[in-house]
């Protein structure tokens, strides 16, 4: 296969992968846009495996691992997928890393000079250094997602902070820097050891900045680290001189960096507040006063008589739906309401959950239809004339504090769950949420709490709604 | 001005381009398929697969051939499971109650 061919192929892999992202502006031609992703990327590998002198290990290595992306893609949970998706970007930012050592260990088979430039051995560092912390902060994210918390402290999902932390970091930085100056610099066959160190030191710092972020703010590092992982391949792109690897990282970059704006506007936070973390660090503090505040709590059956009456019901569902994996109870739950003639409606907050998306997902899972899924911004307007706003399992996103100037959680946009005629609030427990603050939504006298583990309240809901 | 264009060049050209793209095309994606997003993502940026075939045939000598050889069945697995898990999730995103296909 000649160069050009090659060269035309990727072109073509290229806008498939653009197409890709494009289908997914709507549900309807999500499904076709996956397709074109997938025909770019056969093409991609095709060409590739056409020029490798060794294709018969290429196919072999891609079977291995292909054979574990299928069965992983078969058997995970939809509740897992933070998870999932925090594991695929760790395997991206290592493959980068390996790539990077391969180049420097035999530049000329890749088409780089040697010795190296000084403009190639930037862009190697680049790569290397970005899909180090990548790897290592996707691996420290996953813990905290898959709840690894009990096999070692790293992975827990309440915030690690120590003394100084951030100077740590910063220096840290500087010296991986450093290293990786003097790897630019380096003579021809005295690379290693500056390149060595300075990758360990970018595992080290990828660890360091994802341990002080707490389990909520994960909607925002897992959009970052989906970003890193993008840039990752970008570098990689630019080191080997291929524009499909440069417009394909590009793509993944910039749309990680827009998830993560997307999910701190959710939360009225700059990108920097979450990033140097610590945040909700008291969680599960429980404001001294709340025992004497009056809450009301009632029985699934009051709430099976308030929803069957109800014309119209909101539920909004939070971490807690995800956790208990209520969201089968849930659609059948409004099912029995909609044959009684109760319009349901769900609301959606971007932060709601563990990664951007996250209750779509679920409540897709369970077979709601799309159209009764509304976004904040749609929704809002509604919730006046809405009989019964039912709170599943959230609470930050519902907190009405977040409209009174002085609390820590001002200028975060809200679901107005407190304006609708009766709120049912879900919850386990009295705990405050990951923001620590307490939620006066649960105090006011329309308000009635259901206390339990949501999948158990909410087949209870159902059963008295029989 | 005579001379060619350095490659570094030619590569900055399409990044700056490519950002432009991929910000206009993601603007444009529904809130409701952000997670689909993130695993379609994972799995384009698997394309980095190319560089692995390309450093697993990387010569004889040294440990190139390897490390290339396991960066390819790493991320392999982002190649096929990123694109089947987000066939899967799209799959449940309907409109209407499923006629026929389950």
């Amino acid at each position: 296969m000649s160069a050009n061919l090659i060269a035309i192929s990727y072109l073509i892999a290229s806008v498939l992968f653009i197409l890709s992202l494009r289908g997914l502006s709507h549900p309807r031609f999500a499904r076709r846009g996956n397709i074109a992703g997938m025909v770019g990327m056969t093409i991609a590998v095709l060409a590739t495996l056409a020029v490798t002198p060794r294709v018969g290990a290429g196919l072999a290595m891609l079977a291995v691992g292909g054979a574990v992306g299928v069965i992983v893609s078969r058997r995970v949970q939809m509740t897992q997928m933070p998870e999932l998706v925090a594991a695929m970007h760790s395997l991206v930012g290592m493959a980068a890393v390996l790539i990077a050592i391969a180049i420097v260990s035999n530049p000329p088979a890749f088409g780089v000079a040697f010795p190296m430039p000084a403009g190639n051995r930037v862009e190697l560092f680049l790569g290397t250094v970005v899909g180090a912390v990548t790897f290592s902060g996707s691996v420290i994210a996953f813990g905290k997602l898959a709840g690894l918390g009990r096999y070692g402290r790293l992975f827990s999902s309440a915030p690690v902070t120590f003394r100084g932390q951030h100077a740590v970091n910063l220096a840290l930085a500087a010296v991986m820097v450093g290293y990786g100056v003097a790897f630019v610099n380096a003579a021809p066959d005295a690379a290693w050891p500056p390149f060595l160190t300075m990758t360990a030191l970018a595992f080290l710092l990828g660890v360091l900045i994802i341990i002080p972020i707490g389990g909520a703010d994960m909607p925002v590092v897992i959009s970052m680290l989906n970003s890193y992982s993008g840039w990752a391949a970008a570098g990689i792109g630019f080191s080997l001189n291929n524009s499909m690897l440069i417009i394909a990282g590009s793509l993944v970059g910039s749309s990680g960096a827009i998830l993560s704006y997307i999910m701190c506007r959710a939360m009225n936070r700059s990108f920097f507040s979450v990033i140097l973390g610590g945040f909700g660090g008291a969680e599960g503090t429980v404001a001294a006063g709340v025992e004497q505040k009056a809450v009301k709590s009632g029985s699934p059956e009051d709430a099976a008589f308030l929803l069957r009456n109800a014309e119209s019901v909101i539920i909004v569902p939070g971490y807690g739906l995800a956790v208990g994996r209520a969201q089968h109870a849930v659609k059948e739950m409004a099912d029995k309401l909609i044959a009684h003639g109760v319009n349901v409606r769900y609301a959606i907050h971007p932060v709601a959950g563990r990664m951007p998306g996250h209750m779509n997902v679920l409540l897709a899972e369970a077979e709601v239809p799309y159209d009764q899924v509304v976004e904040l911004e749609d929704i809002n307007a509604d919730f006046p004339a809405t009989d019964v706003a039912f709170v599943l399992g959230a609470n930050d996103v519902v907190n009405p504090l977040a409209e009174q100037p002085g609390s820590p959680i001002y200028g975060m946009p809200i679901l107005e769950a407190h304006k609708a005629r009766t709120v049912l609030v879900n919850k386990r427990s009295m705990a405050a949420g990951y923001a620590g603050v307490d939620n006066p939504l649960f105090y006011m006298d329309r308000t009635m709490m259901v206390f339990g583990d949501a999948k158990k309240v909410i087949e209870e809901i159902v059963k008295a709604l029989d | 001005m005579t001379g060619m264009v350095d490659p570094i060049v030619v590569n900055i050209t399409v990044f700056v381009l490519a950002v432009f793209v991929g910000y206009h095309v993601v603007w444009n994606v529904t809130p409701a398929l952000h997670t689909p997003l993130m695993s379609v993502t994972n799995a384009i940026s698997s394309v980095v697969i190319v560089g692995a075939i390309l450093a697993a045939g990387s010569g004889t000598t040294g440990f190139g051939p390897l490390v290339g050889a396991i960066a390819v069945a790493l991320v392999a697995v982002n190649t096929f499971g990123g694109f089947l898990v987000t066939e899967r999730m799209l799959d449940m995103f309907k409109k209407k109650e499923p006629r026929g296909r389950k």
